[in-house]
């Protein structure tokens, strides 16, 4: 690289522009915030959040909890990196299932896009409100969809939790505007510049511990609505004729399990993967049933309040 | 439509295939560009992104099935496929066919990595141009070639040079539609050309593409075999980031956080703004101005040797300092400045407009305070870049105002550093971000930093003079009669024994002010060195008399507040504007009135009146003697 500077000093490479982005993103919100939360989803790009948080604090530990707002239906190898991930962090862990998704047993068999609804954009909101949180961090990227693309770094919400996509604050610079009144809220994005090979690489490099699901292993599938699904425990509603088939699989994203779809794959280690991903012809939230709904369907479950 | 790529993501890249270290080495090298697409409404912004993402073989299979859906379904293209779609992503931007809000799309070639911010051509979203634009290396400013050089264009293209922008690309779109037609093109460079020379713009490259057609966006056009220059993308890749210009200023780091997690570690956590550190480095904490040493560079992975421009770090020092958020860690010798009066240039975003004299919160890198803003000195047509005289900005307008703080601000001149120069004001009661800004340059010192104690004090000096200093200042019309005054009073004071000292027009432009001129940012700093000259005057004892127009309210109270208490004696020499006329002692209101001379006060150029001056003149019903003498009076008593 052809750089003037002084010996011994360079440019700085792009993740290492991304990190000390999401570093200060963060840090703005914990100097002017008065109770900022991390949305902690166990997915990869969680693991990268969580990695920058400590980053970011370093030599101290996050000053703010995490929050998993669950839905009970996450794959069994999520809530083991999430219970050992908060031992390790040292910071605190809140969990919160709706209680009325609870009391009716609200399942991706039976409720459909209910179940999105009630477990996670209805237990999101009522976790924030519970707590009296102002800010929370959330894991999203512009890349991965067409309304995320549009929001900003700091996004503002209404009492009532609703994003209003036409009337965002400008946001200029490095200069975040974190004011607002009582009841009102900001989700901050840090990860808003990262592309899907950045997390990976950054992954590599800072050998981040993720989940094990995002590895190719043999496990159980049967394919269903042109998904290959995972069978992960007995809950499982098998329909008439599925029998479940050891196939080896990955994920590039994760979710509730009976809604995420797999890919096949070899890929053991992180290189592997990116390779498999930079050589694919589909998009990593294919795998993912709630995109399809509608056209729009995003840009309505945010405004809706949808992390 | 030409060259269909094949669909596989990021580029069907062979080396990723075969060498996937050999790939993500080279990958985690690549430098980035940001880059924006802007201009008028519809000349193709979106397309040319879509385009771009196309192109750089950066959309996906379900992607791509869907926007083939979506372009029949609603696209502008009929059955073709509606690249726009791929960026407007928002449903009432499909719905409407236009862009509302800046997307963010990202995409790399073999050579680089892009993000590149879409951003709205109608001029009701313009703040969402802005935002997009103010963290961009390269603006693309698209023109229709049927339409040729509109209002949009040319306030895009002034916004981007304003925000600081240094690399443009003048892409003339829609080719296909102008018969691919050298004429139509020289003539719109041509014509751009000279606007951009008036506004400062001092080189861009003109390309000819057609976003739709695909013609020399990644490959060199067959259907313009007169454009000898690159296509669009190897310009991108190509061109130079001076990413190492910041690391060579002397060092800043904007405090945003003190790290202490127990008792043994204080940490003051930042981003390198400007410049490089290292352990062992003198530096100065703003605004208190104390020195220290950096002890270490702390990061979770391992102490740094030195860090830069651009890195997040924290730095512990040597000794206990009293250091928070908002203070600015800085080279010791080379610290910036710090002041509480600026002037600036405001970008106003809000629906609701500007409220002079009324407090907004201002956010500079980590620095909070309370700013009002004087009344705009003018506001600029777009269009002609004219100076329009106004009492306000309301959303869009672009101007340029006083403002004041109520606490110092650490600050660099924005054209010199973003970090330092550049601000939102926030509306305090609805919380929104009303205006983007950017510090042109401070009005006066703050007074408490690094002063150099004086054993001889200007009390001293007057004791020995038996007189109270003062700064009679004269303010009024040209031909208003202010210098005949002022002569008469310190003809009188003289008779008294005052030593005193008559600075005006004469002996101050000729020499000390003889490289400024009649505009209006020229005549606040006219007035600022005055300022200054007559505060070392005063120090020295004396009894200054200043007989200067100085038509603007902000200046005289800029010198009054740079004056001790009671020391400024403002002296409204009142003339009617007819009356001045008539007398045109030296003839300059004919010449204005003829047009020969621009910016004359009181013709095309206001004076605001002193609203409480502490002497009122009327020249129409006293005498220059009567007015004299009651002017020593007022400073004998
Ligand atoms: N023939 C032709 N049509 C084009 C070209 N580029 C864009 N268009 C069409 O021009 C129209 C406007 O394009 P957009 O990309 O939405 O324009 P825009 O500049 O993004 O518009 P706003 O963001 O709303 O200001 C669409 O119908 C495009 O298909 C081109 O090179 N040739
Ligand atoms: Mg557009």
């Amino acid at each position: 690289m052809n750089t003037h500077a002084a010996p011994g000093v360079s440019a700085l490479t792009h993740l290492q522009g991304l990190e000390s982005e999401s570093i200060h993103i963060m840090r703005e919100v914990i100097a002017e915030c008065e109770k900022p939360v991390m949305l902690y989803s166990m997915g990869k790009d969680s693991a990268v959040m969580l990695h920058l948080a400590r980053k970011a604090f370093f030599p101290g530990t996050p000053p703010f909890p995490l929050l998993h707002v669950d839905t009970t239906w996450k794959f069994r190898d999520m809530y083991a990196m999430r219970d050992q991930v908060a031992k390790n962090s040292g910071m605190q862990l809140i969990v919160h299932r709706n209680p009325d998704a609870v009391a009716r047993a609200i399942n991706p068999f039976d409720h459909g896009a209910l179940h999105t609804d009630l477990w996670k954009t209805e237990g999101l909101k009522q976790a924030l409100t519970q707590f009296g949180f102002d800010a929370a961090f959330g894991g999203a990227r512009r890349d991965e969809e067409k309304s995320r693309a549009k929001e900003r770094v700091f996004s503002f919400r209404s009492a009532s939790h609703r994003w209003d996509p036409k009337n965002q604050r400008p946001e200029l610079w490095n200069l975040y505007n974190p004011r607002k009144l009582k009841g009102e809220s900001i989700r901050v994005f840090p990860l808003s510049n990262w592309t899907e090979l950045d997390i990976w690489q950054y992954i590599h490099l800072e050998n981040i511990p993720i989940v094990p699901l995002y590895f190719a292993a043999p496990r159980p599938t049967v394919q269903r609505d042109g998904l290959l699904l995972m069978v992960d425990d007995e809950r499982f509603r098998l329909r008439p004729g599925e029998v479940p088939v050891q196939r080896s699989i990955r994920f590039r994203t994760l979710g509730c399990y009976p809604l995420t779809g797999a890919v096949e794959s070899s890929a053991m280690a992180v290189p592997h993967i990116i390779q498999e991903m930079l050589l694919t012809t589909t998009s990593e939230r294919q795998g993912r049933a709630i995109d399809h709904d509608q056209a729009a369907s995003m840009e309505q479950k945010k405004q809706a309040g949808y992390f | 439509m030409t060259g269909a790529p094949t669909h596989s993501s990021y580029g069907a890249h062979a080396l990723a295939a075969q060498d996937i270290e050999a790939y993500l080495l080279r990958h985690q090298h690549k430098s980035l560009l940001r880059f924006i697409t802007c201009g008028s409404v519809d000349d193709g912004k979106s397309t040319l992104i879509g385009r771009l993402l196309y192109d750089s073989k950066m959309i996906f299979e379900d992607q791509l099935a869907t926007l083939t859906a979506d372009s029949k379904r609603i696209g502008t293209q009929g059955q073709e496929i509606d690249f726009a779609l791929l960026v407007d992503g928002l449903a009432a931007e499909r719905e409407q066919g236009i862009t509302i809000d800046v997307a963010y799309r990202f995409f790399a070639t073999e050579k680089r990595k892009f993000i590149v911010a879409d951003t709205p051509g109608h001029e009701q979203y313009t703040r969402n141009m802005v935002t997009g634009a103010s963290t961009a290396d390269l603006a693309i400013i698209l023109v229709d070639a049927r339409k040729g050089i509109l209002t949009q264009t040319r306030r895009h293209s002034y916004l981007a040079h304003l925000l600081g922008i240094k690399k443009l690309v003048l892409a003339i779109n829609k080719m296909d539609l102008a018969g691919y037609s050298e004429a139509r093109f020289s003539a719109i460079v041509a014509e751009y050309r000279s606007f951009a020379d008036s506004i400062g713009i001092r080189d861009f490259l003109a390309v000819p593409i057609s976003s739709l057609a695909g013609d020399n966006i990644v490959t060199s056009s067959e259907n313009t075999p007169w454009y000898l220059g690159p296509p669009l993308l190897s310009h991108l890749e190509n061109v130079e980031i001076d990413s190492s210009a910041l690391q060579l200023r002397p060092f800043r780091m904007p405090v945003q956080w003190v790290n202490r997690p127990d008792l043994d570690f204080r940490g003051f956590a930042g981003l390198i703004s400007e410049g490089l550190v290292r352990p062992g480095d003198a530096v100065r904490v703003l605004p208190s101005g104390r020195t220290s040493t950096v002890a270490r560079i702390v990061t979770a992975d391992t102490d740094l040797r030195s860090a830069a421009a651009g890195q997040s770090v924290t730095i512990t020092l040597t000794d206990e300092l009293d250091c928070s958020r908002g203070d600015v860690l800085a080279a010791a010798e080379h610290p910036p400045e710090v002041a509480d009066q600026f002037e600036a240039v405001l970008v106003w975003m809000a629906d609701e407009p500007l409220l002079p004299g009324r407090p907004y919160w201002l956010k500079l890198a980590t620095q909070w305070v309370t700013a009002t803003i004087h009344n705009p000195k003018y506001q600029i047509n777009v269009n002609t870049m004219e100076h329009l005289a106004a009492r306000t900005l309301s959303l869009n307008a672009i101007g340029i105002a006083n403002l004041s703080t109520d606490k110092p601000l650490i600050f660099e001149p924005y054209e010199k550093s973003r970090e330092l120069g550049g601000f939102i004001l926030i509306d305090k009661i609805s919380n929104a971000t009303v205006a983007a800004g950017m510090l042109h340059f401070a009005l006066r010192r703050s007074s408490n930093i690094h002063w150099q104690p004086l054993d001889i004090d200007r009390n001293a000096h007057a004791r020995l003079k038996h007189q109270h200093p003062r700064l009679l200042w004269f303010t009024g019309l040209s031909g208003s009669g202010k210098s005949s005054i002022a002569n008469l009073v310190q003809k009188k004071l003289y008779a008294l024994g005052k030593h005193s000292f008559l600075l005006d027009g004469d002996n101050v432009r000729h020499g000390l002010n003889k490289d400024l001129g009649f505009t209006d940012a020229d005549r606040v700093e006219n007035i600022r060195r005055i300022g200054e000259v007559a505060k070392l005057m005063t120090d020295a004892g004396l009894i200054v008399l200043a007989a200067f127009i100085s038509p603007f309210r902000a200046e005289r109270r800029m010198v009054r507040e740079m004056s001790l208490p009671g020391e400024f004696v403002e002296i409204y020499v009142e003339t009617p504007l007819e009356i001045a006329e008539q007398r045109d002692v030296k003839g300059l209101y004919k010449k204005a009135r003829a047009g020969e001379l621009k910016h004359f006060t009181g013709i095309d150029s206001p004076y605001e009146t002193p609203e409480h001056p502490e002497i009122r003149v009327n020249t129409v019903e006293t005498t220059a003697e009567q007015a004299a003498d009651e002017i020593v009076a007022y400073i004998m008593r």
